[in-house]
């Protein structure tokens, strides 16, 4: 997907409350996917993204697309998750991740991980380095899940245009790795590959956080910059699935803004580092 | 203009319920200007969408805080939209305004190569706030900004921008003037003299 976009939201009007929960129900009634608890704004403006990427006019348009054209809806899917990231993102968090909870971990045999929304896999790849550089990858046992079977596919494949490269070596060099993000991959045209031995303690699953239920026990859990795009009142269900999925003073990861405060099942966890949003579960 | 209230005296309307400020090159100081000309008891929220890098985090909150009256927050996300607080966008996220009166932040990929995007934060406030919403443009290089003030202004919103003249960088402001009809083109000193008085009036109803 392209980083940036020169579309400009004015060309489609405005896209009316009614049509949103128009699509919502025939994607929840057709697809067995539901958006009706995602944060309104982001979504409708992913809607107004893909009317706009394939000329679409309005949402009945849409419908009918979605009716006739089964493949639409992957595109469809992998457009309106949002699936914008970089590896190490807000790279003080990793460096606290490293350095204050992965000791609390290192004894686990296994020391159990979820990243629950891993996207096209930058999470995963920056994961599996860090724990190699920590010394403890041969013990970790990895579940990446994501919404979309696409960007699953993409992440297993660890193939990334040349163009993020950039801001993935700011990221990491700021994380002040042992090596040179540059040991983990090779270019290979305007790509660049991951290598693939990152990936083998982990297994990828199709997961959807908003219909699923929890499948197994972690001792960590990373989900950052996926709540944003949900209700307080999803945010409670999903945290309350996080819980589930805990064993007692596991560990939960959110994005740098985001917060548990707001839900009522945060009193179910204590905050174990406030600046980087990672949290303990304390009671079931 | 619905419950909007048309002052007497002063000519000016009450009732509004946020002012949205969107800067980027050479807005730092008008709008740490503003933020230390409005009085304590300025009563609306002031959600300021800047432009700033991505990866530096701290800083910039405590900067605008040594100068304004208002307390500066950088909102988690969905955290309630309160009066006489002044809210800035966090680096390397978009932030939205939601129905309900709260904040929402994304990743979502950069718009006009900026995350976050001064359009998405005046769309998203002026689709809730509609005609009580109060909308600024101030100095920047890009014309990001310009779809937002478009937006608001179809909703109903004041649109006030800084004076292209008086801007450290014009091409903003000129966007938006291009863009659409702006109510009022202001230097710094008459955008401030209108916020407050805008706050005398809003106090009294």
């Amino acid at each position: 997907m392209n980083n940036e976009t020169h579309l400009s939201f004015t060309s489609v009007g405005d896209i009316s409350l009614t049509d949103l929960k128009k699509l919502v129900t025939f994607i929840k009634n057709n697809f067995n996917f539901d958006f009706s608890q995602y944060a309104m704004s982001s979504f409708k403006r992913r809607v107004a993204r893909v009317l706009q990427l394939y000329s679409i006019s309005n949402v009945d348009e849409l419908i009918s697309g979605l009716v006739n054209r089964r493949e639409l809806f992957d595109e469809f899917l992998k457009e309106i998750t949002v699936n914008h990231t970089e590896m190490f993102r807000a790279p003080s968090f990793w460096r606290k991740l490293r350095d204050q909870v992965i000791p609390l971990l290192a004894c686990n045999q296994p020391i159990r991980i979820w990243s629950a929304a891993c996207s096209s896999g930058e999470e995963i790849y920056s994961l599996a380095i860090l724990l190699q550089e920590a010394g403890v990858y041969e013990k970790a046992r990895i579940v990446a899940s994501d919404i979309n079977d696409r960007v699953i596919a993409k992440a297993k494949s660890g193939t990334y245009w040349i163009r993020s490269l950039e801001v993935n070596e700011k990221n990491y060099q700021r994380f002040e790795g042992k090596m040179k993000l540059s040991d983990y991959y090779v270019t290979s045209g305007d790509n660049y590959i991951m290598n693939k031995d990152l990936l083998r303690n982990v297994s990828f699953k199709q997961f959807d956080l908003v219909m699923g239920s929890e499948f197994s026990k972690f001792d960590l859990i990373l989900c950052r910059n996926v709540l944003i795009y949900f209700t307080p009142e999803l945010q409670n269900q999903v945290l309350r699935l996080f819980n589930n999925s805990l064993f007692m003073k596991g560990f939960l990861a959110v994005g740098e803004k985001e917060t548990i405060a707001f839900c009522k099942n945060a009193e179910k966890f204590e905050t174990f580092c406030a600046e980087e949003r990672i949290y303990r579960k304390i009671s079931e | 203009m619905n419950d909007l209230e048309q002052n007497r005296n002063t000519g000016i309307v009450s009732g509004y319920r946020a002012v949205v400020i969107g800067g980027s090159a050479g807005s730092f100081q008008v709008v740490t200007r503003i933020l230390s000309s409005l009085p304590v008891n300025f009563n609306l929220p002031v959600i300021l969408c800047l432009h700033r890098l991505k990866h530096v985090r701290q800083g910039f909150v405590e900067a605008l805080n040594l100068k304004s009256n208002l307390k500066v927050v950088e909102p988690d996300d969905k955290e309630i939209i309160r009066n006489g607080l002044a809210y800035l966008a966090p680096a390397n996220y978009h932030l939205y305004v939601e129905l309900g009166n709260y904040f929402a932040l994304s990743t979502e990929e950069m718009v006009k190569f900026s995350r976050p995007s001064i359009d998405l934060t005046l769309d998203s406030a002026s689709y809730f706030y509609k005609e009580k919403m109060i909308a600024i443009l101030l100095s920047g290089a890009n014309s990001d900004g310009a779809d937002g003030m478009k937006m608001a202004k179809k909703r109903g919103a004041l649109t006030l921008v800084q004076s292209p003249q008086e801007a450290s960088i014009k091409t903003m402001p000129e966007a938006a003037i291009s863009a659409t009809t702006i109510d009022h083109i202001l230097k710094t000193d008459d955008l401030v003299e209108l916020l407050i008085k805008l706050n005398g009036v809003n106090l009294r109803n």
